[in-house]
């Protein structure tokens, strides 16, 4: 397999090391993994930011119930752009694109991704597709909502809203480039000494995950393309006065977009698997449970999706079987949790940033799945679809799931990718502010969708004003805890601690090479000798063969 | 607290979460009042399964709280933890229990999806009874229209095959009222096949077996009324039905569950739940108008794209303001 393609004039062991990359490496088409890693998260972040301040911007409008603040229009565009932002160009890109590319290789003692060039283009995807995304906004913005049914959808800003599915194809397009490359990757370029069952759990959910987008996202990208041409071409796929069917649509999309929701939350599922063991002392509890139940959750996961559509044109058997399969769900995602708050147990546990947000993650996380097992129920679903009790639920599982894990992840991985240490004051600060701002802005909201709130509403009956001014002010609350996460990250990465190689005393492989580590990861290739959770194990000190009796 | 044994602990927190589930259960006050006779159905499971969700989160988050208040790492203490990698009869137990639970969640769902008629829409000896004829007569009445797809849609009006049908208890019979719910961006328009009356608000006897046609003329809606804890897309080309029984007097919001454009959030009505002599007054005070004729006075868009007819947007002028959005 092609390793990095790198200039051959700069020899591995570079004198200045760890500073080899350039402010400038990172616009460029960079090959190497790492810079390809960082290039996400930092562009990821940025689109969260944007998405962010769309999200201000309604609740503010939210505050009072009449539409005094933005126009509906104006509010559905932000609606929709908010949602496709925060999956497509936020949580997918940085957990899978960000953390995916900068440790996948590390982890698995690789010099660099099976096809970095691949790599690069597919990140280089990007950056067009958010373009393609804001510009729509100079033609009113898409408003179909992030799932863009038609016929609304083949209605109304059809300029805007074509460029809203250019750009989803476009990330759908990184995201199937991106999950072959972790596929192979992770198949053929681990390091021999490495056995299947030391394979850090983060990289097992990367498996799942890509093997999930590899099947999933050609079937959006199918659905999209249909509804383009039912846009502009006069074709009528879903037009049903011309003998299309708009419910198709609806399959095609929710195929995807279910599985969606588990590409988002499979990768923050691998960084809890890496952070919570490190930080608790202590062996991650069922390893192999939690390396199955991710494949478990990518197989039941793509026969759950009619679970979107229980109020629209199903037939009554597909309720009640997608009932059953969507409830299933919960069993591998139970089981991730127990061994989780298991491995807390009798640990020696650092309750720093990193760990704070994972255990924030699991709390908030217990309450998302909770309720989404509600909605799994076609009984209860047929009262709460469509409306805030939704809203909550995943923004729980969303908020609380995904951009918990992933500050974990920063906070975790900083020390590995920049070589310093994030400020521990602000980090708590940043959590405290986040916990409180999440719940404050999002618990509420079960109750306004239970009364009778429908979502996607700019204005709505005035008896849920109170409920939706407490959300408002929640909201305000997450956005002021950006600021201590800003200042922390820029000021670290010029001023911070120094972290040295392994600031927190883990055994995965990226804590063997140096922070940052060299431009091909390691002079020398490590040798697995230990597995990469035997936090207390002493007599696995020894050789790999002890293991293989051992594990048995 | 150390010469208590942990199995008299683990009691104590077992019936005291117990409780706490129940009462939260059933306490919870979350929903609004229930007004058909499936919302009974809905409330009950909901509140089985808060009482269960309840349960899981107390003992989940305690069990988190606690792990890292009793194990954090004080100061000047160094090492690991203990080095436990698993425990199989452990993992059986909470594989299984989950398990368990959402087999027995998945049964009783489809039990209760089964009562309140979620698997019988498209009953076919009452839609023998029934015939679409009724439809076809008021798209009959404004020959002028332009045409319009959606209309000649409805025209068609084949058997509904999806939503909410008939609950076991009227299964095979006719309902007793009848209403055609057409959705527009953004008003609900419903008319009464039997009486031609056309209202831009949905009248209901209590009591009464009453069957939505639901059908939409532009863009998806849904028909929400929380009261009832019912909904249903209306979509368009695809006949849905939605038969209920209200069974409390009042008046309770109509509300469009689906995005269906800027002014989603305004198109709300009501239903009114008449006793029958009330319900039979409006009706009979409502057929006269409904018959003379009216100047149509939405803009020609809504006349000539969707096909309404004169009754239809008098009454809507009349009974709604959703339809002007300027004033909104
Ligand atoms: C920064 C805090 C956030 C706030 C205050 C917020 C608030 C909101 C609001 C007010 C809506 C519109 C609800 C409606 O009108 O139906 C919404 C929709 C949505 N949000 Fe967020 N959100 C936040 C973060 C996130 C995050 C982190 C994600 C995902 C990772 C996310 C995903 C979504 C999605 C998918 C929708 C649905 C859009 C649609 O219906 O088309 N949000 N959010
Ligand atoms: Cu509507
Ligand atoms: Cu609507």
């Amino acid at each position: 397999m092609a390793q990095a393609q790198l200039p051959l004039d700069t020899p591995l062991s570079l004198p200045e090391h760890p500073k080899a990359w350039k402010w400038y490496d990172y616009f460029t088409f960079n090959v190497d993994h790492k810079v390809i890693g960082i290039q996400y998260l930092v562009t990821a972040f940025i689109f969260y930011l944007i998405g962010g301040l769309m999200a201000v911007a309604m609740r503010t409008e939210l505050a009072t119930a009449d539409s005094d603040f933005l126009n509906p229009n104006l509010y559905n565009a932000f609606m929709t752009n908010h949602g496709t932002i925060m999956i497509f160009f936020w949580v997918v890109p940085a957990a899978i694109g960000g953390f995916g590319n900068y440790l996948v290789p590390l982890m698995i003692g690789a010099r660099d991704m099976a096809f970095p060039r691949l790599n690069a283009l597919a990140f280089w995807l990007n950056p067009p597709a958010g373009a393609l995304l804001l510009a729509s906004f100079l033609f009113g913005g898409a408003q179909a909502g992030w799932t863009s049914y038609p016929p609304l959808s083949t209605i109304t800003a059809t300029t805007a809203q074509s460029m809203w599915i250019l750009a989803i194809i476009l990330v759908g397009t990184s995201s199937i480039l991106g999950s072959v490359n972790f596929i192979v990757t992770i198949w053929k370029m681990k390091v021999p000494s490495m056995r299947w069952d030391q394979l850090p759990l983060f990289c097992w959910a990367m498996l799942a995950t890509s093997l999930l987008a590899l099947v999933s996202t050609p079937v959006l990208a199918a659905g999209l393309i249909l509804l383009l041409f039912d846009i502009n071409f006069g074709t009528s796929f879903y037009k049903p006065d011309a003998g299309g069917n708009v419910v198709i649509y609806q399959h095609l999309f929710w195929f995807y977009s279910h599985p969606a929701v588990y590409l988002m939350i499979l990768p923050i599922f691998g960084i809890m698997s890496e952070v919570i063991p490190v930080h608790a002392r202590k062996p991650i509890f069922g390893y192999q449970a939690i390396a199955y139940s991710s494949l478990a959750i990518c197989c039941v996961g793509l026969f759950v999706w009619v679970h979107h559509m229980f109020t629209s044109g199903t037939p009554p058997w597909m309720r009640m079987f997608f009932t059953i399969s969507t409830l299933i769900v919960a069993v591998p995602t139970g089981v991730k949790i127990f061994s989780w708050v298991a491995t807390l147990w009798g640990g020696k546990i650092r309750l720093n940033s990193a760990m704070l947000f994972a255990i924030g993650l699991l709390s908030m996380f217990v309450l998302g799945g909770l309720s989404g097992v509600t909605l799994g129920t076609a009984p209860v679903d047929i009262h709460v679809h469509d409306t805030y009790y939704v809203v909550a639920h995943f923004h729980y599982v969303l908020f609380g799931g995904s951009v918990f894990g992933l500050y974990a992840g920063i906070y975790h991985w900083f020390p590995k990718m920049t070589g310093r240490l994030l400020d521990e004051r602000l980090g708590i600060l940043h959590f405290v502010l986040t916990f409180i701002g999440t719940n404050l802005t999002f618990l509420p909201m079960h109750e306004l969708g239970l009364k009778g709130m429908p979502r996607r509403v700019a204005m709505y009956d005035p008896q849920f004003e109170p409920i939706n001014l407490i959300c408002t002010i929640g909201a305000f609350v997450l956005a002021f805890s950006i600021i201590p996460f800003l200042i922390n990250i820029i000021w670290s990465w010029n001023k911070g601690k120094i972290a040295g190689d392994n600031p927190w005393g883990g055994l995965s492989l990226e804590w063997t090479t140096s922070s940052p580590p060299l431009i091909e990861n390691w002079e020398v290739l490590p040798v697995v000798t230990k597995g990469p959770y035997d936090y207390g194990i002493e007599q696995h000190k020894g050789s790999t063969d002890e293991d293989e009796d051992e594990e048995e | 607290m150390e010469q208590i044994p942990a199995s008299i602990w683990t009691l104590t927190a077992g019936v005291v979460v117990t409780l706490i589930s129940f009462w939260v259960g059933h306490h919870h006050g979350l929903l609004p009042e229930q007004a058909s006779e499936q919302a009974p159905l809905v409330d009950n499971f909901f509140d089985i399964m808060l009482t269960i969700g309840t349960a899981l989160f107390l003992v989940v988050q305690g069990a988190i709280i606690l792990f890292v208040i009793r194990y954090r790492r004080r100061a000047g203490e160094e090492g690991d933890g203990l080095p436990v990698e698993g425990n199989l009869p452990l993992e059986a137990f909470w594989t299984a229990i989950p398990a368990l639970i959402v087999i027995f969640l998945g049964i009783y769902s489809v039990d209760i999806f089964q009562r309140m008629g979620g698997l019988n829409p498209g009953d076919h000896t009452m839609h023998a009874m029934h015939t679409p004829k009724p439809a076809v007569a008021v798209v009959a009445e404004a020959p002028s229209k332009t045409t319009s797809d959606a209309t000649a849609l409805l025209a068609a009006a084949p058997t509904p095959e999806i939503g909410i049908g008939a609950s076991p208890d009227v299964q095979g019979k006719a309902p007793d009222v009848v209403v055609d719910v057409a959705g527009m961006q953004y008003a609900w328009i419903f008319t009464y096949p039997d009486s031609g009356i056309v209202s831009g608000e949905l009248h209901i006897p209590v009591g009464k077996d009453v069957q939505l046609n639901l059908s939409a003329r532009d863009v998806i809606h849904s028909f929400w009324v929380p009261q009832f804890r019912l909904k249903q897309d209306a979509i368009p080309g695809v006949p849905t039905e939605l038969r209920f029984k209200a069974t409390k007097v009042g008046t309770y919001p109509v509300v469009c569950a689906e995005l269906c454009g800027g002014y989603h959030g305004a198109m709300r009505t009501q239903v009114i739940v008449h006793t029958p002599e009330d319900f039979e007054a409006w009706r009979s005070q409502n057929q006269a108008i409904a018959t003379t004729p009216v100047i149509p006075s939405l803009s020609d868009r809504h006349v000539e794209e969707m096909g309404v007819t004169p009754q239809l947007v008098a009454q809507v002028e009349a009974m709604t303001h959703h339809h002007s959005p300027a004033k909104l």
